[in-house]
């Protein structure tokens, strides 16, 4: 039998992938913009919808960054709102476990678990910086050692939360004492639809993979390509069983990106256009300075490369993740740049790496399968460029030759996000 | 009392509490049908129940137009994240969420989080007024208009329109700016149960609703005129806030309906009260019959509107959109 996978709907983001610029961009902040996309995702059977979150707003050379879609809704309210629109779509927030308490935010899941009938998911991150800090009462940060500490025993001590009711519904008071967090008493909330929500990891460190294979039902990961994609996937999955785990008991979903055309060539030069309009002059300036550290506003993104060097101890950038050694980087632009004739702007769209799959849509429907099937994945988390139609043509016109192929579900078979993914409800641990 | 304003009522629609979403729905609908202003739904981490303000988001796209108000309380949680939270359900509910300001004063509250000791509730209502203000200088620290969509110069927002609040209260700090823009409301409504003198003096100074209670027509009018005298001290304009008595009820028959109708038009009449709050012994049996009851009567005295003029809750409060702190003179607010 083909393998199934599991499709996700990642909410537009804000970074450079989503293009603001198009006329048929819409709203990444007003309601119906939530519902269209969650929608179409029901529409097409997808496992569930999901929500990323930043609790400070970027900044770039001391300033907030204003070239990317700036600014959204909080993730667990808009959620709960969008179970009133959908039936079976799980709902995933991204929510950072550094900067919330276990007694609060266990209970805020177990509310939208209750609410939806059991379709909530948490994506558990671990941001620990002393930028994001600043807006909350720990002020501060963690160590960088204890961010996944913290984040184990969050979830931990959320599942004792979770499990602290009787299955007749009574409470029962708990206690829980540990490096981080000394607390006790009675939980409000029974023991929700789905047992425990759903967990999902998304750091891509040897801590964070190993969190995964002891904690997550899910990883949200980068590893999109073929190669790169088995590799991970075998990793992530050879760590289970010391956990006494299965393979199946964690799905691994890539964050992706789709470009469909009427022919593959026509699909591919849809495609080069959007990678141009993801990056404007300002952007690509922007993306360089990223790599630099340093103010290149004077260049010409039409222009050369710089031939200084990156300052590698450079504070430009906040609130972003860091991706890889600046000199390498920088070396590697170059010689792209130089054999190719590039300009910056050039260059800076050539190394922005192509959209995942690419074609019409009975290729794309193929190499889905195939990526799948190869072990590259157990499912893909799609990620849309357009607010809020981008997956709409996915949907309407990929599902249907995914499900022909019998590699994607053409209905519900259950209630809940576990019953999608295949997942059992959690035993409770008394 | 100026007969220009419509009474304001509210109903809180707690009670035991429910798990499913359903049970809320149909009361918050039924109160809508009803005309009334708003909902409130208290919280609690002492006491079993969902999370308020999560309830009534799930409730807002099943309701076009009645205000939904959730307990929001401000000692164990995040000034940052409640603001946040607060205004995603302005924007969800597209101009109709206010949040009702309450503290967590017990030691068995302060267990659930360990992280601070219970003190006593004058300390922590000063914290819930940094809160109030905290909140309130997160949602303007976006300004209107922040985001321009600028193409020829590749910039999504006025970067100038977005202000660090770098806030600084006793036991915490924010720096900002918000990740939600600025909600349609500007401000989403702030109720303030102002019974206690500890939040009665976080209400003269930031709440748009006030609830008090009275026994009595003339009790009711001196704590009206007492809490305007005070808004007016803090340079509040008093026009700007309202002043509800809150009111428990058991309805059993349509008697008992009328006779609330009674009630209420008579001290409204007195200029008592500029509205109420209703705290029905059991939602669903009293809600039924005040929205079939009480409501038709007092539609028919001409003291309740028949139908929701304005969209948003402020509108139904005849308060205008708040104006933001950060907008330079002249520029838009
Ligand atoms: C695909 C992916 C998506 C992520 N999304 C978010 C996010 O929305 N918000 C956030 O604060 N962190 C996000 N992160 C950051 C991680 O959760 C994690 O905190 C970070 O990668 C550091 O952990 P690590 O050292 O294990 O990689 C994401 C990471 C990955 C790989």
């Amino acid at each position: 039998m083909t393998k199934q996978m599991h499709l996700a709907a990642h909410f537009p983001g804000v970074n450079n992938t989503t293009v603001w610029a198009d006329p048929r961009s819409r709203s990444q902040i007003d309601f119906s913009s939530f519902v269209h996309l969650a929608r179409a995702a029901e529409r097409g059977r997808f496992d569930f919808f999901f929500l990323a979150e930043g609790l400070r707003l970027r900044e770039h050379k001391g300033r907030i960054h204003d070239l990317d879609v700036v600014g959204r809704p909080e993730s667990l309210t808009v959620l709960g709102a969008l179970a009133a629109v959908t039936e079976h779509l799980g709902l995933a927030a991204t929510v950072n476990a550094t900067f919330n308490e276990p007694y609060e935010l266990a209970r805020r899941f177990a509310s939208l678990d209750h609410l939806s009938g059991g379709r909530a998911a948490w994506n558990v991150v671990t941001s620990f910086d002393a930028f994001t800090g600043e807006n909350f009462r720990r002020g501060g940060y963690l160590d960088r050692a204890d961010r996944y500490t913290r984040a184990a025993e969050f979830v931990a001590t959320a599942r004792e939360l979770w499990d602290s009711w009787t299955p007749e519904g009574t409470p029962c008071p708990f206690a829980h004492q540990g490096q981080h967090f000394s607390i006790s008493g009675e939980f409000t909330v029974p023991r929700s639809p789905q047992g425990y929500p759903v967990v999902i990891q998304a750091g891509d460190s040897g801590e964070g993979r190993e969190f995964a294979a002891s904690t997550a039902d899910i990883v949200f990961t980068r590893h999109g390509t073929l190669e790169a994609g088995r590799e991970f996937y075998a990793d992530v999955k050879s760590r289970l069983a010391a956990y006494g785990r299965r393979p199946e008991d964690l799905k691994i979903m890539p964050g992706v990106t789709v470009v469909l055309g009427d022919t593959d060539a026509e699909a591919q030069e849809k495609a080069a256009d959007i990678r141009r309009r993801q990056i404007s002059p300002q952007n690509a300036i922007v993306a360089l300075e990223q790599i630099w550290g340093r103010d290149l506003s004077a260049y010409d993104p039409d222009g050369p490369l710089p031939d200084i060097d990156p300052d590698p101890d450079s504070e430009l950038v906040k609130g972003r993740v860091k991706v890889g050694d600046p000199f390498t980087v920088a070396a590697k632009w170059r010689a792209l740049s130089e054999a190719k004739g590039l300009s910056i702007r050039q260059t800076v769209i050539e190394t922005s790496g192509r959209q995942s799959f690419i074609g019409t849509p009975a290729s794309v429907a193929a190499q889905l399968t195939e990526f799948v099937a190869a072990d590259a994945a157990d499912g893909f988390i799609l990620v849309p460029h357009l607010t809020p139609g981008g997956l709409d043509d996915f949907v309407d016109q990929v599902v249907p030759l995914l499900q022909e192929r019998g590699a994607f579900r053409t209905e519900y078979s259950g209630p809940t996000l576990r019953s999608h993914l295949g997942l059992p409800t959690p035993v409770r641990k008394g | 009392m100026p007969a220009t304003r419509p009474l304001h009522l509210a109903v809180d629609i707690g009670g035991p509490p429910h798990y499913e979403a359903r049970h809320y729905t149909a009361l918050a609908q039924l109160a809508e049908r009803g005309t009334l202003d708003f909902v409130t739904l208290g919280d609690s981490f002492a006491r079993p129940g969902l999370d308020a303000l999560a309830v009534l988001a799930r409730v807002a796209p099943a309701t076009e137009r009645i205000g939904l108000v959730p307990a929001v309380t401000t000692t164990h949680t995040e000034p940052f994240h409640v603001s946040s939270a607060v205004a995603t359900l302005d924007w969800v509910s597209r101009g109709r969420a206010g949040w009702s300001l309450e503290v967590s004063t017990t030691e068995a509250e302060a267990a659930l989080f360990g992280r601070r000791p219970a003190a006593p509730a004058a300390d922590l209502w000063h914290e819930a007024r940094e809160v109030a203000d905290v909140a309130a200088r997160l949602w303007d620290s976006w300004e209107d208009g922040a985001e321009i969509r600028d193409e020829p110069t590749g910039r999504f927002i006025d970067r100038d329109k977005l202000h660090y609040v770098d806030f600084v209260g006793s036991t915490f700090s924010v720096r900002g700016p918000a990740i939600v823009p600025r909600p349609p409301q500007g401000h989403p409504v702030t109720v303030i149960d102002a019974t206690a003198p500890e939040p009665r003096a976080a209400a003269v100074r930031h709440a748009d609703v006030a609830l008090v209670r009275a026994g009595d027509p003339a009790a009711a009018r001196a704590l009206r005129e007492e809490l305007r005298d005070r808004a007016r001290a803090h340079g509040r304009d008093p026009e700007r806030l309202r002043v509800l008595v809150q009111l428990p009820v058991a309805l059993h028959t349509t008697a008992d309906a009328v006779a609330l109708a009674g009630l209420i038009g008579d001290w409204y009449e007195q200029g008592a009260a500029e509205g109420f709050q209703l705290r029905p012994a059991e939602p669903e049996r009293d809600l039924a019959l005040l929205v079939d009851g009480t409501v038709p009567v007092l539609q028919h005295r001409g003291l309740m509107r028949r139908f929701y003029p304005g969209a948003t809750l402020r509108e139904h409060l005849g308060l205008s959109r708040a104006a933001n702190q950060y907008a330079q003179a002249g520029s838009p607010s």
